[in-house]
């Protein structure tokens, strides 16, 4: 089955500084690691250590608090503080800060399993839950709750490979070193929801990748692998739905609408780890990269080191950079204090020069292009939102589906004008969140 | 916080854009135009590349001077007064004298794009409208025709050989075919405006928009499709369909103005189905003008008509919306039906 998806755009890859580097640990572990008790969509975790105690890696030191996922230390030592500390995604956030001892001593509960064969599915989902594992792929939802909405109610398991931001490849190098354990939990999570199949994903811009899974899938394996056309946002989850199953989202809508449910490697390698190691998620693979950072790698990293210590590891900056992005340079998240750490879902800290992030350009004029209609994969009119936007009329910019939009930056990206129309739909959009809440307190005040 | 972080950036994703911008568009323009120039010089002299230079410069005069007077930012940068500029005189004879062709110029950029609000707020395309204007003020000087390979004059053009273009009155409403072969047509051996005669060349500068990506394929095939089809379908006086049609479809401004003038950016529809529409209507129109209208050439007023109907085509012709299927659609239909059944109650 191929099927397209319309719209998308082309940005320039860059790749190659990283994509043949095989990931390394870190060469000198941080001496300090700040966990957020926040790394997952849903409410922060309940710290469960306090200011003294000693750690070991993979104890459990944050427990759900509602929708979540528990959170583990990633070095052992000694808790040095329970804090608010910067957070990554802007302002603070209650923080675990565990001084390193680099002795590494592994928590008693990481324990190897032999008869992963006999492990029913609710086991499998239990084991996750208690691993603390999210998606990887940025957004971070929770996978055991994920896992258990998804059975019964999905016929059809997609794990994204595609990674098609530019500048990433720790999800690339992670298919190529550790391809059995991406495997290996995609049989896991096809066991956990009763099914036979599963495809993945990758991008054609890492034919060795596709090649190398499919050397190592054992025949009636039940995985297919798709070789997928380099264009963003190909892995954006509507987007690489539609592409492998044909299948829409509806509008305000989830995978399982169309029974389709979707994991990232990086997830999946975890959820391998998980359950045959008893490991829980506490290190993941970061890609460091971008034209101001002296020694571009891969490397795996414990979860909490702090992005300047990271930034450290590759060598330090070699111009000042202009931008330090976690995540690529679509939808990356821009940083402006270093001390903060990287999370579950950090693929990539990205250091972009003057030259790369092209931000001297002031907005233009709109020139009707319609370049911007043609790149939306959300067959969305960017042009039409942003025109009623600067005339702040929400009602019309919503009529023009503006809710839809999953802020991929496309029409962004290949606006000739330059004009920053993500903000101006992330400001829209939150303004007609307001307007809707305010309806919504009215209809609850006249019932 | 150290000093270094004080120097990063803080901004809304993405973080890069493409290298292409609105004065790279334009300069592809202008450089795909080149081809249709230089058949132009070839067949009527160095008249018409100096008629054209002046256009462009009056263009750009007029748009400084402008925004100067209304201290408004200068855009001349973005190089569109200068598409105006080469596209205005491509449509005029090349006896015009410059001081009419500058007039044009003027109602171009002031009236017609300035007065709007500049680039992008125009709802007619600036040359054609130019065009128009000059139609209505020098219709005498507007449908004289120089004879290719007899250059007109460098100063006074008053004493150039003329002819007929093949789009003559009696050619269109009469259904005779004009002296003129079909080769000559096709490498433009034919009176006729400046920059309209070379049908291959400027399918060579069309091309060369396609391929770098600035306009999109479905305007010009719509349009110069449409013209085909109908033509073929109604030859007049008794012609062969093909060659009637072959000589309807590279006769006239059909190629300047489906890839040149039809796809202007400002004045055309955004979505894909929108272009088809907008092609298909804008050769619709050629054709019935050509056929019933009192002028020899449609293409211009086809456009300038089509040009007014974007917003419409626009709000009409929106894409498909994601996700939605026609369940899904009679759903909420039936659950906003229920919801004011309810309120009425």
């Amino acid at each position: 089955m191929s099927h397209k998806f319309y719209g998308g755009v082309h940005p320039a890859e860059h790749k190659e500084a990283t994509e043949r580097k095989p990931v390394i640990p870190l060469e000198e572990a941080p001496a300090q690691v700040v966990i957020p008790m926040s790394m997952h969509v849903g409410a922060p975790c309940k710290p469960l250590v306090s200011e003294g105690d000693q750690v070991t890696v993979g104890q459990k030191i944050g427990e759900i608090a509602g929708l979540g996922a528990p959170i583990h230390a990633s070095v052992s030592g000694k808790v040095v503080a329970v804090e608010p500390r910067p957070h990554p995604g802007g302002g603070k956030m209650m923080s675990v800060v565990i001084e390193n001892d680099f002795q590494d001593t592994p928590c008693d509960t990481i324990r190897h399993r032999d008869n992963v064969d006999a492990l029913t599915p609710q086991e499998i989902i239990d084991i996750v839950k208690e691993a603390g594992i999210t998606g990887m792929g940025g957004a971070g939802f929770p996978t055991h709750v994920k896992l258990s909405g998804a059975v019964g109610k999905v016929d059809t398991i997609l794990i994204n490979g595609a990674e098609c931001e530019p500048y990433i490849t720790a999800d690339h190098r992670l298919m190529l070193e550790r391809g059995e354990a991406v495997l290996g939990g995609v049989g896991f999570i096809m066991k956990a929801l009763g099914l036979q199949e599963a495809t993945i994903g990758i991008e054609g811009n890492k034919l060795d990748a596709v090649e190398h899974l499919k050397s190592l899938l054992p025949a009636g394996s039940g995985i297919h692998i798709e070789t997928l056309k380099t264009r963003y946002p190909q892995g954006a989850e509507k987007q690489l739905i539609q592409r492998i199953t044909g299948r829409q989202v509806p509008p305000g809508g989830l995978p399982a609408d169309v029974k389709v449910t979707v994991f990232n490697v990086a997830t999946a390698s975890a959820i391998y780890d998980a359950v045959t190691e008893g490991k829980p998620l506490t290190h993941r693979n970061v890609t460091l990269t971008g034209g101001a950072m002296a020694r571009p790698l891969n490397v795996n990293a414990p979860i909490g080191t702090p992005i300047e210590h990271l930034v450290k590891m590759a060598g330090g900056f070699q111009t000042q950079p202009q931008r330090l992005l976690m995540g690529g340079p679509m939808m990356g998240n821009p940083q402006y204090d270093l001390t903060a750490p990287m999370m579950k879902g950090t693929n990539c800290i990205l250091a972009l020069t003057d030259a790369e992030a092209a931000i001297q350009d002031t907005e233009q004029t709109c020139i009707r292009c319609g370049k911007c209609v043609n790149a939306c994969p959300m067959h969305l009119m960017p042009l039409y939102m942003r025109l009623f936007s600067t005339k702040r009329d929400w009602e019309k910019v919503e009529s023009y589906n503006v809710m839809d939009c999953i802020e991929c930056g496309s029409c962004n990206y290949i606006c000739p004008a330059r004009i920053h129309l993500v903000q101006t739909f992330r400001m829209a959009k939150f303004e007609i969140r307001g307007l809707q809440a305010k309806q919504k307190a009215k209809e609850a005040a006249n019932a | 916080m150290s000093e270094q972080n004080k120097l990063l950036g803080v901004a809304s994703s993405p973080h890069v854009s493409s290298p292409t911008g609105t004065r790279s568009l334009m300069l592809d323009v202008l450089i795909a135009l080149v081809p249709a120039m230089c058949a132009a010089v070839f067949f009527f002299g160095p008249r018409a590349l100096i008629a054209t230079v002046i256009s462009v410069a009056a263009c750009e005069i007029f748009e400084f001077g402008y925004r100067k007077l209304l201290h408004k930012t200068q855009t001349n940068g973005d190089l569109s007064a200068a598409v105006t500029g080469v596209l205005l005189a491509f449509v005029c004879p090349v006896t015009l004298p410059y001081w009419t062709l500058v007039i044009g110029d003027f109602f171009a950029i002031v009236v017609v794009k300035q007065l709007f609000g500049g680039l992008g707020k125009n709802f007619l395309n600036p040359a054609l409208a130019g065009r128009a204007f000059l139609m209505l003020s020098y219709p005498v000087a507007m449908t004289t025709w120089a004879v290719p390979g007899e250059w007109a004059g460098l100063v006074s053009a008053s004493d150039a050989v003329t002819g007929a273009t093949p789009l003559s009155v009696d050619f269109m409403h009469s259904g005779i075919l004009p002296d003129a072969t079909l080769q000559d047509m096709l490498v433009g051996n034919i009176g006729g405006c400046i920059g309209e005669v070379s049908a291959i060349l400027l399918l060579v500068g069309g091309i060369y928009l396609i391929a770098r990506g600035v306009i999109r394929i479905q305007v010009p095939v719509a349009f110069i499709g449409t013209v085909a089809v109908l033509t073929f379908l109604f030859p007049q006086g008794g012609n062969d369909r093909l060659t009637w049609m072959l000589y309807e479809v590279l006769g006239g401004g059909l190629f300047l103005g489906a890839f040149f003038m039809a796809t202007d950016y400002v004045t055309s529809p955004t979505s894909s189905v929108g272009e088809v529409v907008y092609g298909i209507g804008c050769g619709l129109l050629t054709v019935f003008i050509r056929y019933f209208g009192g002028y020899p050439e449609g293409v211009s007023y086809a456009i300038l008509i089509m040009n007014v109907c974007v917003w419409f085509i626009d709000q009409v012709c929106k894409p498909a919306r994601f996700g939605m299927t026609k369940e899904l659609k009679e759903k909420q239909k039936a659950a906003k039906k229920a919801a004011k059944e309810g309120s009425a109650s």
